[in-house]
This record gives C-alpha cells, structure tokens and sequence, in this order.
C-alpha cells in the first residue's frame, strides 16, 4: 500500500526535478548566448589606398561604409579612416566639401562630421601595416591608432586598384597578400583582435585573403582572381564614377541595418551577386570558429552591447551561491523569460515596417462595428437563423 | 550640363558670332583686348616683327609685323603651376572668323565655372605660324629663328596641352583633326583619340587627312581608302612642316592638335554650340589630367581614326631596307679585303692588298659636300644678284638657282676626275662606294628614327639605286636611272601623288608650279620655324647621291 502511495510521490519529485533542471538549462543557454559572440568593443579600419580625381569612387567607396559604421554605434574613436586623397576638396570638384555616392547627388558621404585619421601621403602600406601591429611611434596620437585587445571584433575595409595577390597603394608602392597574412598574425599572437572582419573592394579581391592562416577571420571580396571590379554609376555634373558596384550594393544592404537587427553573416554573402555585380563575390570562413549564421552584421559593423534591464539588485559578494539553487528555492515564477530591451526605440528613429508582433486584440470600436452589423443581420433576416449557429 | 544647356548663353554665343562676320581686316586689338578683359580674363599683348629670307609667294607676305593677344582664365582654386591652351589664328583674310568668336564665348562659360583645376590661356595670335612661334618663344624664353618679339608681361605656368581652332563658317558638317607637326613630330594617341571619342559621344562627324572613315575594313576598295589615308599621313608627315598652328608646341613638349571645321554640301550640319559642347568636354578631361599625356604612342601611322600602326609595325620595313645597304656594304668590304686575281702566267700585276685607302676618296666626298653646302647657302644669298641680271621675282630666284645648282652638281665627275688621286683603279670606287654605302646607311637610320616618312621615303627610292650602281652598267640608262631617283625628282613624285591623294589631281605644268612652291616653302620653313628638311636634303642627302653618281661616271 506504501508502495503506491510512495510511486506517485516519487515521480512527483522527480517530475519537480526535472523541471528545474529543464529551466535551468535553458537560464545557461540564455546564458552562453549572452557571451557567445565573445566581444565587448568594435573597431574599424577603413583604407582607400588611390588618389587622383578620377579615383573618385575609391574615396567614395570608404566613406560610406564610414557612414553606415558610424550610424551603427561605432565612435569616431573607434575609426581609423585613411584616404589618401582629398576629393571633397579637390580642384576639380565641381561641387566642393561634397563626396556624393549616388548620382544627381543624392547622397553626400562627406558631411561635416567626417574625421579622417591618415590623410593624403600618410597612407602608405608602412603605416597601414604599422597600424594594425600596434607597431607605432610613441608620439602617434590616439585617433592613429587600432588601441584593440582581445575581446574587441574588428571590420578592416579596403578599396583601390588591385591585382592578383597586391593591393596598389598610391600609385607607388603595394602590399602583397602574403604581408597582409603576416600582419593579422602578428595580430592574433598579440591578442589584438577577437575576430576580423576583412572586406575587400577591388580588382581580383580574392586574392588578398587567400593567404590568411590566423584563425578567427572572415573574409569578404567583391571579385575573383581574374575578374575586374566594376564600377557603379557616372555622375555626369561631376564627370566621373561615384561609387563600385559591390560597395554600392552594400551599402544599400547596411542602410536596412539598425542596431537590433538580427541580420546575419549569410546576409552578407548575398549582397551583390553576379547579376548586379557583373564580378563574382567570394568570402572565405573557413579560419572563423562560429558558424555564419550565427555571427550578427552588428557584430562587426555596429557596436552593440548586450544590455539586459534588472529591477532586482544583484548580491555579489559571495560568489559561492549557485543561481540554479536560487532559482529552484524561489518557486515563483520569478522564471519568467529573460530578453533583451531595445537600446534603441527603433521604431522611432528608423520608420520601418514593424516587425510581427503579438496578435491584439481588435479595438473595442471594430468589436462594437462587428456587433452592429450582426445585429441588423439578425433583425433583417430573422432571430431563426441563429438556430443554425448553435 | 554644358553650353547647351543654358540658352541665355546659347543666345550670347550666337550673338557674338554674328556680329563677328562681319569682316575683320588686319587684327581688333584694341577690341579684342576690351572683350576679353570684359570676361574677365587677364590680358596681355605681345608685338613681333619678322623679315622672312625672301618673300613668300603663297601667303604673300615679306616683312611682317603682328600682334598675339592672350587672355589668361585663373583656376579658381588651384596654385597657377599648369596651363591648357586654346588658340584660334586670325588673319588679315576671313578664313578663321568664326573661331576667334567660339573662342571668347568659350572663355566667358568657363569664367564662370569652379572646376579647373588649370589656367586656361586663350590666345589668338597673328599671322598664324609666325605669330605662334613669336608666342611660344616669348613664354619658354628661347630664340632659335632669330625673331624679335617683346617679352610677355604675364604667364600661367608649364603648358600641358593645347588646341588650335579654325572655323571658317558658322556651321559645320564635320570636324578635321590635324595631327602632324613640326619636323613630323605627332601628338600622343591619346589626344587623337581624346577628340575621336567625343566625336562619337556628341554625334559630329569627324575625319582625319579630310578623308571620312568607311566601316569595310575586309574589301578591297575599305583597303585602299585606308592605304590611301594613312600615304597621306606619311607625306605630310615628310614634308616636315607644321600643317596646323599646333605644330609649334610639339618642339616644347606640349601635346597639341589642330582642329578644323569643313562645310561641305552635306545635309546635316553641327552648329557652334555643339562644337563648343565637344572642345568643352576635351578641356574637362585634359583639366583632369594630373600629368602629361604620355602612356600612348608617340610614333604611329592611323589609317583611319580608329586604327593606328605603332612604330613597332612600321620600323621593321624601314629596317629592312637599311640592311640591303648594309650588306652590299659588307659585300665590298669583302671584297675589297681579298686580294685580286693573279693572271694565269704570273706576269699580271697584283694589285697590292692594301685599298688606296679611305683618303683617296677624301676628294669626292669633300667636293660633294661643297656642293650641297652651295645648295644650302647660295640661293638665298644670291637672290639679289639673280634679280639683277634674271627678269624674275625673288622667290623664283631663289627657286631657280636652287635647281640650277643642283643641276649643275651633276657635271661635277666630268670636272673633278682629273684631281681624283686614286682614280682609275677598280678599289677606288668600291672604297667610294663602301664609304657612300655606310654614310647613307646612318643617315637613313638617323632620319627615320626622327621623321620615319621621311627617312621612308628617301630610303625607298636612294637604296636601289646605292646598292646597283657600278661604273660597269650601260652609262645613259643608269644615268636616267639614277637622276630619276634623286632626291630632286622624288619631291616631284611625292607632289604628284600628293594631289592624287587629295582627289585633285594636277597636269604637268601646274604640278611643275606647285614644286617649285613646295622647294621655297621648305627654305622658308627652315628659316622661319627651324625645319630640318631642307638642310637635310640639301647638305646632306644630296651629297650622298652625288657620291653615287660620282662612282657611276668613275673612270
């Protein structure tokens, strides 16, 4: 008799355990996923390696991916942006203080808040390259330097003219691919970066990833070894090109881009393909630990931090507690799903479609309109029609 | 964007034309100095004198006095290290109103434009060449041909490169693109294809030597028009002369073309507006331009607009006809090493191995350049003498004593053999020959690696000549032979088939005038502008073929 009583009770526990357990692994998952991308602080370093006027689009290129990093949280402290030439204030500009990136100047790239950290002959491969190790004289500034550690996810762009394994800097001098797989290796041995970034917009782009062996880098190109990277558009007020196709497609992808966009790296691959491109984009993700799906366009090109709100105050000093026990000794539903608020009203500042949300209930003046028209139905045509609803 | 946009200034431009046809005798100094200025450029003016040798029959002028006039527009923004210049000859006849009025309207859209990054210098100069060489010597500072000009009180930095306009009629059915300059010295392909690329852009015919370009490049009659475009390239290009006012700027390094507007009775015409449109996109994409036209060919040969032959294609035929020269050469050299044959009997003379030596033919060779030297100098110094005793102009004078001495350098072995030492021998001639052989071997060389259609078209006609002569061939045959491959009667040839070229072709007598032209304009070139050709014929080609004939008549 005892044994009937004790069964049920046992698996009652059981079933009591059981859920706990099911909740708490669904607090570690919550968890690990806050800490999944592994990240606390984004940089961004934006090359345009051409001069001369009708290098145009280079300048053009760099300065709105600038644009978009900027709108998506990354601060000018955070940019090391060289061009090397000055377009907006070039001679030949007929409109000048601009950098426009669609025709019929839809689009000014320049602004007034643009700071350029290498300008004109400062940007050589001896300072690009010096930038990323870290490699400076004591007297560089600040906003001169990649001040990155181990936690921070960096976007390196790079745009200009180049071939098979080079990229030209200035018409002068080049960095092959093999000098640029150094560097991020010096990177990954000083523990400056978490994860790279690397989008490159020229001609045989592939080629200046293939020689990458440090792990945790993802690499964009917007051509394959042996094709061209075409340009976009000509502005015929200012007589030349505005913009590469590739960068004009990505940019019109990151404009869809806000901070809680879930977007992910997959996203990224689609943007451009050869149809609009006329080139063949290529990425390599093979050295990157994660899978692309899981990896946020905002982990790279915004900065984003993972806040989640607390009415309750957190008792640190003695770390020994479990939260797990917490958890199964507060019965309540103290359990109730955790989830992210909105840094930003978003709604608010970007006017998009919103998302789905939660089904409402129709407005009380819908229910009375609804009640209405029944009500006439029944009175028009008879209270014997309702016998075949019930 | 452009001119035609804005028909406020479409109306300006007309205006200014029209008022502009009205015929302008001698050069509005004053009114053009006024105009300008009222566009805002700063301008300057730059007086110059020029006695020529002798009068020129076909332009009609002897002493000649002229003013430039230049405008300079500043970049708004840019330091005034660099220039573009756009030019339009003015003279005294109206064969070049209508550019002087494209020209102002031209400079007074670009005042008002913020995007030239270069001063744009906007000149009209007097008495086409002459006044362009008093310019261009004044702002690089030089004086190769003796000119007097007053220095320019103002300057816009180094020239990059420059156009020349002559517009003769208010529209146009098509525009001629003058490419051949001084000493047959060409622009960079770029800016040849520079004006044909916006030919096509805007919708303007465009041609080259005058001729219009045909599709068919596979039929034979799509050949010989090609064939036929690019010999009219090759003879302007040997006559060494400038054929447009941009000829000038070449010496300096400075690409320039000449541009020039035919009417002819074709339907369609282009207006001035829209060849303002074209020279205005040319000077957008020069002012983008951060360095010197130089990554295209200097040397080439186009056939047509859209086809070049590049000096790697045309140097090889030139080179084989120098080593034709060559190897008769090493054929003597051969044979002037081994010894002569000793008679059966032994009783023959050998001839002793060592040849008289290179000093034996000192005489011929010194005698023949005494000659040319004579042809050089002569004519235009005798020309005083001449008209005393001759009922003749100038010109003819000198003309006609050029050609008397040139004549007469053909009676020269009867004369001279008597002072000839080694005369007589079997090795004297072929030492003559050897040295006669080489000399024009290198000068050949020489002349085709400045002027290739010269150097070309001397080669084709003194080589067969230079490797068959002997004192050994049928003496009048030869004779004729050799005086019809001169130097002298390949002029003739080149004038003859020039016209032919031309679709104008001449009889006899007026082709006979037309030489005589051409020998006085090439003095007057030489004198005036510093072309070689001239010179080069006469002291040092010519003696070279009277090295020839010298060993044709050796005794």
């Amino acid at each position: 008799m005892a044994n009937f009583i004790f069964l049920p009770i046992l698996a009652l526990i059981n079933l009591l355990f059981l859920l706990t357990t099911v909740h708490s692994n669904s607090f570690e998952t919550k968890a690990t996923q806050f800490f999944n991308s592994g990240h606390t602080n984004n940089w961004a370093v934006l090359v345009c390696t051409s001069r001369f006027w009708f290098n145009y689009r280079h300048v053009a290129n760099v300065l709105s991916v600038y644009r978009s990093v900027k709108r998506l949280g990354i601060p000018d402290s955070h940019i090391v942006l060289m061009l090397a030439d000055d377009m907006a204030c070039n001679h030949r500009n007929p409109k000048p203080a601009t950098v426009f990136s669609h025709k019929n100047m839809e689009l000014n790239v320049y602004g007034d808040d643009v700071e350029v950290d290498y300008r004109g002959y400062e940007v050589t491969v001896e300072n690009f390259l010096r930038v990323l190790t870290g490699r400076l004289p004591p007297s560089t500034p600040r906003s001169k330097r990649l001040l990155s550690d181990d936690r921070s996810n960096i976007l390196i762009y790079l745009t200009g003219h180049g071939g098979n394994g080079f990229l030209k800097f200035q018409d002068s001098e080049e960095i092959s691919n093999v000098e640029l797989a150094d560097a991020f290796e010096q990177m990954w041995q000083k523990r400056r970066y978490n994860e790279l970034l690397f989008i490159i917009d020229t001609c045989q782009g592939a080629s200046m990833y293939e020689r990458f062996y440090s792990p945790n880098i993802m690499a964009l190109a917007s051509s394959q070894v042996g094709e061209d990277s075409l340009s976009h558009q000509p502005d015929l007020a200012i007589g030349v090109h505005l913009m590469d196709r590739y960068t004009f497609y990505l940019l019109e992808f990151l404009e869809d881009i806000h901070p809680a966009s879930q977007a992910n790296m997959n996203d990224l691959f689609k943007v451009c393909p050869k149809s609009q491109c006329v080139s063949t984009p290529g990425h390599r993700t093979d050295l990157f630990l994660r899978d692309p799906r899981s990896v946020l366009i905002t982990d790279f090109f915004g900065s984003v931090r993972k806040v989640e709100i607390t009415r309750e105050a957190v008792n640190l000093t003695s770390a020994a507690e479990q939260p797990v026990e917490a958890t199964s000794i507060r019965k309540e539903p103290k359990s109730e799903p955790l989830s992210y608020v909105d840094q930003l009203p978003v709604a608010e500042i970007i006017h998009q479609k919103p998302k789905q949300k939660d089904w409402h209930p129709p407005d009380g003046f819908i229910l009375g309109l609804w009640t209405l028209i029944l009500l006439v139905f029944f009175k028009t045509y008879g209270i014997k029609h309702l016998k075949h609803i019930f | 964007m452009g001119l035609l946009s804005d028909p406020n200034r479409r109306k300006a431009l007309t205006s200014l034309l029209t008022r502009l046809n009205t015929p302008i005798w001698g050069m509005p100094v004053e009114w053009l100095v006024k105009t300008m200025q009222a566009r805002g450029l700063e301008v300057f003016t730059q007086s110059f004198t020029r006695t020529l040798p002798f009068p020129d029959e076909n332009k009609e002028r002897y002493m000649v006095r002229g003013t430039n006039i230049y405008g300079i527009l500043r970049a708004p923004r840019a330091p005034r290290t660099e220039a573009l210049v756009l030019s339009a000859p003015c003279s005294p006849d109206n064969s070049n109103n209508q550019a002087v009025g494209l020209l102002l309207g031209l400079a007074q859209y670009f005042r008002s434009q913020i995007y030239w990054a270069k001063d744009i210098i906007f000149l009209v100069n007097e008495h086409d060449l002459i006044g362009m060489q008093a310019w261009l010597e004044g702002y690089h500072h030089t004086n190769i041909t003796g000119m007097d000009y007053t220095p320019l009180q103002g300057r816009a930095g180094s020239i990059q490169a420059a156009l020349s306009l002559e517009l003769s009629s208010d529209v146009i059915t098509s525009l001629d693109l003058v490419l051949e300059g001084l000493n047959g010295q060409l622009p960079n392909l770029d800016l040849a294809n520079l004006f044909h690329a916006f030919c096509q852009k805007i919708g303007v015919l465009c041609t080259i030597q005058g001729k219009l370009q045909r599709g068919d490049w596979d039929t034979a009659e799509g050949y010989t028009h090609a064939v036929q475009t690019m010999m009219l390239m090759v003879l302007k290009q040997a006559s060494g002369r400038p054929w447009g006012d941009h000829g000038l700027f070449l010496r300096y390094h400075i690409e320039a073309a000449s541009v020039r507007g035919i009417n002819s009775f074709r339907q369609y015409k282009t207006d001035a507006t829209t060849i303002g449109r074209l020279l205005e996109g040319m000077f957008r994409k020069l002012n983008n331009l951060l360095e010197r036209l130089h990554q295209s060919y200097f040397f080439y040969l186009m056939p047509s607009l859209t086809h070049f032959v590049s000096i790697g294609y045309y140097m090889p035929a030139f080179g084989l006809l120098a080593t034709i020269l060559l190897l008769r050469a090493l054929d003597l050299w051969v044979q002037l090493g081994t010894p002569a044959q000793v008679t059966e009997d032994g009783a023959g003379e050998v001839e002793p191995p060592s040849s008289p030596g290179v000093l034996s033919v000192l005489t011929p060779v010194v005698i023949s350049h005494l000659t040319g030297v004579a042809l050089y100098t002569l004519p235009v110094l005798s020309q005083e003498t001449a008209v005393e005793h001759f009922p003749v102009s100038e010109t003819e004078a000198v003309v006609l004593t050029a050609i008397a001495i040139y004549t007469a350098g053909l009676a020269l072995p009867h004369n001279t053999h008597r002072f000839i030492s080694g005369e007589g021998t079997e090795q004297g001639w072929r030492v003559l020959k050897l040295v006669a052989l080489l000399y024009l071997a290198v000068l050949l060389g020489c002349t085709a690696l400045i002027n290739f259609s010269l150097g070309f078209i001397l080669a084709i006609t003194l080589v067969p000549a230079a490797a068959c002569v002997t004192p050994h061939m049928p003496k009048a045959l030869t004779a004729l032979a050799m005086v019809l491959l001169s130097p002298g009667c390949t002029l003739l040839y080149c004038v003859f088939i020039f016209q032919e070229l031309q679709e104008a072709p001449v009889t006899l007598p007026e082709g006979w005038m037309l030489f005589l032209s051409v020998i006085s304009q090439g003095i007057l070139d030489h004198s005036l502008y510093g072309s070689l050709v001239y010179p080069l014929l006469a002291l040092l080609i010519y003696p070279c073929w009277l090295l020839l004939w010298n060993i044709l008549f050796w005794k």
